[in-house]
């Protein structure tokens, strides 16, 4: 059974792939927005895109039954599961939009997130005795197909900044949108690296002294450039070039800085490489071939929020406190991930405000989705991996 | 007609008399306007996001060791940055005076700017006109005008979309979701009603949190439940630690890359006593069984207002340590004897004149500063003692100090304590709670998604068609989403065939 679920992953995986292609192929007719062309392109990267949701929850489903509880206990499973939700909440909006460029920019960042968790480790995992409720797939489904729908508020929102963004100068704007862009590069540079340096059996080892003052080894799959804080080396494999500071104490916090240095090194030559074939910025270079109404990106982007909030409220803080009060006693304990789940919703709530009450439309808005969404990723990202407290279960 | 002119600049409050917009001179009109202004209320949201944010930087007093001292703790373990988070409070950040303050502020934020907006929108709302001024019509996102237009059909068409449509003097007015206008005042009651929740946890009697140490074998009274009808009391009948196998195939991979086991439960069986009512304290109670449980993680024992949760253990705790009076020479033994860790007796009577006794106990032994045995506290941990050793031999006693793997003697001795066993027992650790503010905050957070909803899945759709001397007009407005009051009007066009609704360039602005 766990055999079909991971083939069934992988499977969803090519089909995602082939989506944003065909939602691409939709959008290169020179001719008008309108022509036969683009309508069957968009319906055949739809349907795809449906197909592969389908074989990813059948992923979902046989996981489940292999294991015995709801996939969604560590981070391979989590975040797998945050990019199915963002197809599924992008199968949603487009079903009412019927808009093909969103297509080409929600799939592929669903792909980056779902090819980001098959990093983890991809056992499948025992719960520990506060995982074991009902209330761990209740709480956890809402909550990320909140973010999901968000995420494509995120999506919309960067389209829009591309579209209308003056790209004839250079400006503060333009730089911020090259970031983004450089950001998404870099999840694509930690994936080709990851998987060059694991084809290559890359291995350095360290021993460090752990919290209960043990010896222990660990182990680095890439070269190292972020020592631990007090390791010695046990073979002379390359560098390091700098010790980890000693108050960065997630689990594995070295090499998962480590990690994140490539992911930024390889990103940017990938980056660089792009501005050399393209000869100008990406956001530049995208500009021309998004030709969606901008009114219709501000609307999607809001309305994707409007969507998700309540999803998001509804399952990252009110069943989460529920379960909160059942397993640990109270239902608020300021524990970092329930923090940066309140700072999500204080933010979007500033966002509605400022949207309802302030009349922020249009760039104003969608700068707001692109930092909601980074928000969001740091609170799937750092505060597992790199804050301490009841959720680092990485 | 008038007030139509005035609300061209906002259709959000329809141009009511806000009690902020109409006093402005006594400092309670200024307090008023302040709160009541969503830029406030919005720089109050993100001022209380940004300390939130800060608070995650390092972990909070609560969450480092309860062995140290923050703030040593602080700088040896994150440096300077951690010396100077600690010196600004923001190892205690949520339970500032400052964030309880940002708090109470955007409370009071969300109650003043709702009746401010609130109220007289509401009697705006209720109060509104089917005609319309022609400025108001004008200016409105969509419209046009029609040659002619059949007007029956119109509202036929618009009903039939369960648009609610009044007539007057041959002018239309069809609203749609009027309800979704008040979903951001009933959202903001849910908040109030959620955070005066969260306040009166401060009142007494509302709420209980404690915790309770029992070990296996023992009742202990349950602190916080004392009442006129008497005190709970917990046997700890067992406690059961469970660890995944790891010969388990379906989790082999995952347990083979951990160090160490994964656990898989967490358990205290327990009984639950109550007293007689009116039983003094200090008497042996007389208990009254009430029910068996199995406490688990995720699954607290509930009775009357209280919740008993598994919150913590500890597993080989020493409870007794049994010796032997030995003749070093000979190595003879002269009887044996126990001592209960917890209640250790003055005299071990070993017959035939054979004796000891403890002259001092170190439940949890150290060496204190001025270099003298002393105790940490009173949990056995690393228990001690200084025996002195009677015999037919030795009448006037041999002292020795015995402790784990130490033996240390004033002279030479005859006679020695030696090790015969420990006994040892586990504890649970539960978390006493009563808390009777979580209906209130259930009931904050329910109205909250209520509102939330309402205003936001659901959206107030406004059309207004008013004839004039050049023909039809027909404007359009809704408080979001355009695109479905656009599909609306598409059907309405393609049925009555009065001039499509344009959009007008909206500033980019």
């Amino acid at each position: 059974m766990a055999e079909i679920s991971s083939t069934l992953l992988y499977g969803a995986f090519i089909i995602y792939l082939f989506a944003t292609l065909f939602f691409a192929m939709s959008l290169s007719d020179k001719k008008h927005e309108k022509a036969a062309h683009t309508q069957k392109w968009g319906k055949i990267g739809f349907i795809t895109s449906c197909v592969g949701f389908a074989a990813q929850l059948g992923y979902f489903i046989t996981r489940w039954i292999a294991s015995g509880h709801a996939p969604v206990s560590n981070l391979f499973e989590f975040t797998t599961f945050f990019g199915m939700m963002m197809v599924l909440a992008f199968i949603i909006l487009y079903a009412i939009y019927r808009t093909n460029g969103l297509g080409v920019f929600a799939m592929p960042v669903a792909l980056l997130v779902i090819a980001y968790a098959s990093m983890f480790p991809k056992d499948i995992s025992p719960l520990i005795p506060a995982l074991q409720s009902d209330w761990l797939k209740i709480h956890v489904t809402t909550a990320a197909l909140g973010e999901g729908i968000l995420a494509i508020s995120f999506v919309s929102g960067l389209i829009y900044l591309i579209r209308t963004v003056d790209q004839s100068i250079s400006s503060k704007k333009t730089m911020w949108i090259e970031i983004v862009l450089y950001t998404l590069v870099s999840v694509v540079g930690f994936i080709v690296i990851s998987a060059a340096f694991k084809g290559l059996g890359y291995e350095a080892s360290f021993e460090i002294m752990n919290d209960q003052n043990q010896p222990e080894k660990i182990v680095y799959e890439m070269p190292v450039i972020a020592g631990p804080a007090n390791g010695e080396p046990l073979d002379d494999s390359f560098g390091p070039v700098f010790s980890t500071p000693s108050w960065m104490n997630g689990v594995d916090a070295s090499i998962k800085l480590n990690t994140f240095i490539w992911s930024l090194l390889s990103g940017a030559v990938l980056y660089g490489l792009l501005r050399v074939i393209l000869r100008k910025r990406i956001g530049a270079a995208l500009q021309p071939k998004v030709k969606i109404k901008s009114e219709l990106l501000d609307e999607i982007s809001y309305r994707a929020v409007a969507i998700g909030f309540p999803i998001f409220t509804l399952g990252a803080l009110i069943f989460a406190m529920i379960w909160a009060q059942e397993a640990w006693s109270r239902f608020w304990g300021w524990d970092p991930k329930e923090v940066w789940a309140l700072i999500t919703f204080l933010f979007y709530a500033a966002y509605l405000h400022f949207r309802l009450s302030r009349g922020w439309h249009g760039e104003k808005s969608a700068w707001l989705c692109v930092l909601g969404f980074w928000i969001i990723t740091f609170n799937l990202i750092a505060v597992n991996l790199v804050l301490v407290g009841l959720h680092s279960y990485a | 007609m008038d007030n139509d002119v005035e609300v061209l600049s906002s259709m959000r409050y329809e141009g009511s008399a806000r009690r902020s917009q109409t006093y402005n001179k006594t400092f309670v009109d200024h307090i008023w306007n302040f709160f009541s202004s969503v830029r406030v209320g919005v720089w109050l949201i993100i001022l209380i996001l940004v300390a939130a944010a800060i608070g995650t930087i390092f972990p909070q007093e609560t969450f480092i060791p309860p062995n140290v001292d923050p703030a040593t703790h602080y700088e040896s373990e994150y440096g300077t940055l951690g010396l100077i988070y600690y010196l600004l409070g923001f190892h205690n950040l949520y339970g500032s005076w400052w964030f309880i303050i940002l708090l109470g502020m955007l409370g009071v934020s969300l109650i003043i700017a709702s009746l401010d907006r609130g109220i007289p929108l509401y009697k705006a709302l209720k109060t509104q006109r089917v005609t319309r001024h022609d400025q108001f019509m004008k200016k409105q996102r969509l419209f046009s005008i029609s040659k002619e237009a059949e007007l029956d059909e119109i509202k036929y068409t618009l009903e039939s979309l369960r648009y609610k449509v009044r007539e007057e003097n041959g002018n239309l007015f069809a609203e749609k979701g009027r309800f979704s206008r008040w979903g951001a005042y009933v959202n903001h009651v849910g908040l109030i009603i959620f955070l005066l929740g969260a306040m009166l946890r401060f009142f007494p009697g509302m709420y209980v949190d404690e915790i309770l140490w029992v070990r296996e074998g023992e009742k202990a009274s349950i602190p916080g439940t004392k009442s006129d009808e008497g005190q709970y009391y917990l046997e700890n009948k067992e406690f059961i630690l469970e660890m995944y196998d790891k010969k388990d195939k379906k989790f082999n991979g995952a347990l083979s890359s951990v160090n160490g086991e994964v656990a898989k439960n967490y358990q205290s069986n327990v009984t639950l006593y109550k007293t007689k009512p009116n039983h003094t304290i200090g008497e042996d109670p007389e208990l009254v069984k009430v029910q068996d449980g199995e406490i688990r993680v995720n699954e607290p024992l509930k009775f009357d207002s209280f919740a008993l949760y598994q919150t913590d253990f500890k597993l080989n705790e020493f409870s007794k340590m049994s010796f032997e009076l030995e003749e070093k020479a000979t190595g003879k033994k002269f009887g044996k004897l126990t001592v209960d860790l917890h209640d250790p007796k003055k005299k071990y009577d070993l017959s035939n004149g054979y004796k000891v006794e403890i002259e001092e106990y170190f439940p949890n032994f150290i060496l204190n500063e001025q270099n003298q045995p002393s105790t940490i506290n009173n949990l056995p941990d690393n228990p001690a003692f200084v025996f002195s050793m009677y015999s037919p031999k030795t009448p006037k006693g041999e002292k020795a100090f015995v402790g784990i793997q130490k033996n240390i003697e004033a002279g030479e001795n005859q006679f020695k304590m030696s090790f015969a066993g420990i006994e040892t027992k586990d504890l649970t650790a539960l978390t006493v709670k009563k808390d009777h503010t979580l209906w209130i905050i259930a009931l904050g957070g329910i109205i909250f998604m209520i509102g939330v909803t309402q205003g936001l899945y659901w959206n107030y759709r406004r059309i207004w068609i008013k004839q004039n001397q050049d023909g039809v007009w027909a404007a359009a407005h809704t408080n979001k989403n355009w695109y479905g009051l656009k599909k609306d009007l598409d059907f309405l066009v393609d049925k009555t065939g009065i001039t499509p609704l344009v959009e007008k360039e909206t500033d980019p602005k």
